[in-house]
């Protein structure tokens, strides 16, 4: 029962990320790439609370809590960095 | 019988997952996008941890996912925010079928000014002649 949801979590989230890597390439604007690596780390974020449960290692749950953390740091750095006189378009 | 719980909250979290992938691919601008991926994202991430908590059933592993779930529900609003803000303030097309842009005229591009529009009234009532809200 729970290894066949583990599996389709794995191809589900792999689907997730297939998804936001289109739009990381596509994406006309800078903030909408900015969006899409957010969306990409928070299903890293799944990947690894899955491969949590899959090995029965709880110690993933640090690797969980700083790719959140670096990645709410990116996300803000982005944003000032736009904000302030960065790339206007593209 | 956890072991039905944690596959239903690991699916419910995948799908959420794919959901903000499949609307940052299919919707039309930055705005909608933003709210797509960062309210189902952040859902999906918080229903995967309920799930790895349930799952071990230790107090130092659901301690770390609790602390988990408190940092995402703090910080997705603020990232989604932020990068709203400066999207808009870069000067990204907005969607055809925006009907309703209210911080069109009301912001100041030059010096990143938003203005409430009670500014002119306040001007207005104690200075006569004064029209215009820009000296504050």
């Amino acid at each position: 029962m729970l290894d066949v949801a583990i599996n389709a979590v794995y191809f589900m989230l792999s689907l997730a990320l297939l998804f936001a890597f289109i739009r990381l390439t596509r994406g006309p604007s800078l903030a909408d790439r900015v969006v899409a690596l957010e969306l990409i780390a928070s299903v890293v974020v799944g990947y690894v609370g899955v491969h949590a449960i899959d090995t029965g290692v709880s110690s993933f749950l640090d690797v969980a809590i700083v790719i959140a953390l670096t990645a709410f740091l990116a996300a803000i750095g982005f944003a000032r960095f736009l904000e302030r006189g960065g790339l206007k378009n593209e | 019988m956890s072991e039905i719980f944690v596959s239903i909250l690991l699916l419910a979290g995948a799908s959420f997952m794919v959901l903000a992938a499949i609307g940052i691919v299919r919707l039309p601008d930055l705005p909608t996008r933003m709210h797509a991926s960062t309210k189902a994202g952040a859902l999906g991430a918080m229903l995967i941890m309920a799930a790895v908590a349930l799952h071990f059933a230790d107090s130092a592993v659901v301690a770390r996912a609790v602390a988990f779930i408190v940092f995402i529900l703090l910080t997705a609003p603020i990232a989604a925010h932020v990068i709203g803000r400066a999207g808009y303030f870069t000067g990204i097309v907005l969607w055809g079928g925006t009907t309703k842009d209210e911080l069109r005229e009301r912001y100041d591009p030059d010096n990143h000014k938003l203005y409430s529009g009670l500014e002119e009234r306040a001007a207005r009532s104690t200075v006569p002649g004064v029209h215009d809200g820009s000296n504050q």
